[in-house]
C-alpha cells in the first residue's frame, strides 16, 4: 500500500510540472468548464422561470444537486479520466504490455498516470456553488451532514470510475472505442437531474446495472434535503458501487486474457 | 462539368464507404446518445407534474417531446463529428500537401466529405430513429401544410451548411496553432446551449432571446424544428430563412478567408 502511494506521490507531481509547461491550455480548458457550468446554471433559470419546483425540488436545492455534480465529476476527472480515456489507444497500439511488465497490480498502473490539475482546481468551483446555494437554502450543514457528505463523495467517484474504466475495457474487443468514450459523458448526463424525476425500468436501470443517478443525488440530498434520512441512499450508493467495481474488475481481467499485444 | 461532378462523386463514395466501416461505432454512439433524451423525458414530465394538460411557454408535454425528438434527429442529420478535427489534422501532419495537389478544391472535397458521412450516417440510424418516434407516437403530430416539408428542408440544408462552415472555419486555425481543441470546446459549450438542443430557445428571457435571434446558433438547430412544429411560419418565416441564409454566407466567406490566410502561412511540417 505504502508502495503505490510512494509511486502515485510522484506521478502526481509530474503532472503538475508537466502541465505548468502549458499554462495558456491549462487556463483555457478551464474557461471550457467554467462555460459548461455556466450553462447549466442558466437551464436551471431556464427551468424555474416555469415552475416552482420540480419533483419535489426547489431551484437553490437543485443548484446544490448540480454543483456537487460538479464536484464528484472533476475529481474524477482529476485523478482518472485522461488515464482511462488513454486506454483504448494503449490496447490499439499495444504499449499496453509496458504496463502490464510493471511490478504493480496493472489496472493501477493504467488508472494513475497522471492528475490534472485543472480539474482539482474545477470542482473548488463546484464547492464554490454549493456555499452559495447553501446560503441561499438558509441552511448550514451540521458536523453529522458533512461527515455523511464526505462519506458519499468518494462512493460517487469510485462509480465514475467504474463506469468509464468498463467502456475503456471495451476497447480489448472493439479497435474503435472511442464511441465509448462519448458514451462515459452521455450517461452522466443524466446524473444531475433529482433522481425523483425517474421512475419505471429506466430508475431499475440506473439504480443498479449502471448507479449513475445515485452519484451525485446522494452526496446533494445530505446536504440539500436534511429532512430526508440519507441512510436508504446511502446503503444503496454504497452496494452498487462495490458492485460496479467488481464487475467491471471481472471485465478487465477477461479482457486481458484477450489481449494479444499488437506487434509482437 | 461533368468531369467534375464524376470526380465529387467518387468522393462521396469514399466517404460513405469509411462511414460504413464504422457503422458499429455511429450505433453504439446513438445508442448511448439515447439517454440524455431519456433524462430529458423525465425532468419535462416532471416539470408538466400533476397538471400535464397545461402549457410552459406555449408548449404543450407532447410538443416539447417532439421539440426534443426532432433536435436529436436534425442534431444527427447536420452536426459534424469528426470533420473538424480531421481537416486540422491533415493540416498539421502535413498531409495537406498531398490534398492539394490533386485536382479538387478542398472546400469542396471536405464538404463532400462531410455531406457523405451525415447521410450515410442518418441512413443507418434510421431504424433507431423510427423506434424512438414509434416508442413516442402519441406525442408525434406532423406538419399539417405540405409546404412546411419544403420550408423544413430548406431550412435543414441552411443549417448543415452553417455548421460545416464553422467546422472548417475552426478546423483552419490549426494552420496557426497546435492544439485547437480548446477553441473547439469553447465554441461547442456555447452552441450546445444556444442552439436549442437543451431547452427550446423561446423559454430563455424576452430580452436574451432577441439578442439570439440574431446569433448564428439557433440557425443550426432551433430554428428547423420550430419550421417542422410550424411554430414559425409566414412573414416570420422568411425573416427567419433570410436571417439563416446570411449566416451560411458569412461563415463561408469566414471560412475561405481563413484557409487563403492559412495557405500562406503552411510549411508543410514533415509533409
Amino acid at each position: 500500500m505504502k508502495r503505490y502511494l510512494a509511486i502515485y506521490r510522484l506521478t502526481a507531481r509530474n503532472s503538475l510540472i508537466r502541465e505548468m509547461n502549458f499554462k495558456l491550455n491549462f487556463l483555457l480548458w478551464m474557461v471550457v468548464e467554467l462555460l459548461w457550468f455556466l450553462g447549466q446554471l442558466a437551464f436551471i433559470e431556464v427551468l424555474y422561470g416555469q415552475v416552482d419546483e420540480i419533483a419535489g425540488w426547489s431551484k437553490w436545492q437543485v443548484v446544490t444537486l448540480v454543483g456537487v455534480h460538479q464536484i464528484v465529476s472533476q475529481l474524477f476527472q482529476a485523478f482518472f479520466y485522461v488515464n482511462l480515456a488513454a486506454l483504448p489507444e494503449l490496447v490499439r497500439t499495444g504499449r499496453l504490455d509496458l504496463m502490464l511488465t510493471l511490478p504493480v497490480d496493472a489496472q493501477f498502473a493504467v488508472s494513475t498516470r497522471q492528475v490534472s490539475f485543472d480539474s482539482l482546481v474545477n470542482s473548488l468551483v463546484g464547492v464554490g456553488i454549493v456555499t452559495f446555494a447553501m446560503m441561499k437554502l438558509g441552511t448550514v450543514p451540521g458536523p453529522m451532514q458533512l461527515a455523511l457528505f464526505a462519506v458519499a463523495v468518494p462512493f460517487g467517484v469510485a462509480v465514475h470510475y467504474a463506469v468509464m474504466f468498463g467502456l475503456s475495457c471495451m476497447s480489448f474487443w472493439f479497435i474503435r472505442a472511442q464511441s465509448f468514450i462519448h458514451g462515459y459523458f452521455n450517461l452522466f448526463h443524466i446524473g444531475r437531474y433529482p433522481e425523483a424525476v425517474f421512475g419505471g425500468v429506466f430508475r431499475f436501470i440506473f439504480t443498479w446495472l449502471i448507479p449513475i443517478i445515485l452519484v451525485s443525488n446522494v452526496p446533494a440530498k445530505v446536504l440539500a434535503r436534511p429532512f430526508e434520512s440519507p441512510f436508504a441512499g446511502l446503503a444503496t450508493l454504497a452496494t452498487a458501487t462495490v458492485l460496479v467495481l467488481v464487475a467491471t474488475r471481472a471485465l478487465w481481467l477477461l479482457g486481458l486474457r484477450r489481449y494479444g499485444s499488437a506487434s509482437s | 462539368m461533368t468531369a467534375t461532378l464524376a470526380k465529387y462523386l467518387k468522393v462521396f463514395n469514399v466517404g460513405a464507404q469509411n462511414t460504413f466501416v464504422y457503422r458499429w461505432n455511429f450505433i453504439l454512439r446513438s445508442v448511448f446518445g439515447i439517454v440524455p433524451l431519456i433524462g430529458t423525458i423525465y425532468l419535462w414530465r416532471a416539470m408538466f407534474g400533476a397538471d400535464p394538460g397545461r402549457q410552459l411557454s406555449g408548449y404543450t408535454y407532447s410538443q416539447l417531446i417532439l421539440y426534443f425528438a426532432m433536435s436529436i434527429f436534425v442534431e444527427n442529420l447536420v452536426t459534424p463529428t469528426d470533420d473538424e478535427w480531421q481537416i486540422a489534422g491533415e493540416i498539421r501532419d502535413g498531409k495537406m500537401s498531398f490534398l492539394l495537389l490533386k485536382p479538387v478544391n478542398y472546400l469542396a472535397y471536405r464538404f463532400t466529405l462531410y455531406a457523405s458521412y451525415r447521410l450515410l450516417y442518418t441512413a443507418v440510424l434510421l431504424p433507431g430513429i423510427a423506434l424512438i418516434f414509434f416508442v413516442l407516437r402519441e406525442h408525434i403530430t406532423l406538419p399539417a401544410h405540405g409546404m412546411t416539408w419544403l420550408a423544413f428542408a430548406a431550412s435543414t440544408g441552411l443549417a448543415a451548411l452553417i455548421q460545416f462552415f464553422i467546422a472548417y472555419a475552426l478546423a483552419m486555425l490549426a494552420f496557426w496553432i497546435l492544439e485547437i481543441s480548446t477553441v473547439v470546446f469553447i465554441v461547442f459549450s456555447i452552441e450546445y446551449f444556444l442552439s436549442g438542443l437543451v431547452f427550446p430557445l423561446d423559454m430563455l428571457p424576452p430580452w436574451l432571446a432577441a439578442f439570439v435571434k440574431w446569433t448564428p446558433f439557433p440557425y443550426e438547430l432551433y430554428f428547423p424544428v420550430q419550421v417542422f412544429m410550424e411554430r414559425v411560419g409566414g412573414r416570420d418565416l422568411a425573416i427567419g430563412l433570410a436571417i439563416q441564409a446570411g449566416w451560411v454566407v458569412v461563415m463561408w466567406l469566414l471560412a475561405v478567408g481563413l484557409w487563403r490566410l492559412g495557405l500562406r502561412r503552411y510549411q508543410a511540417v514533415g509533409g
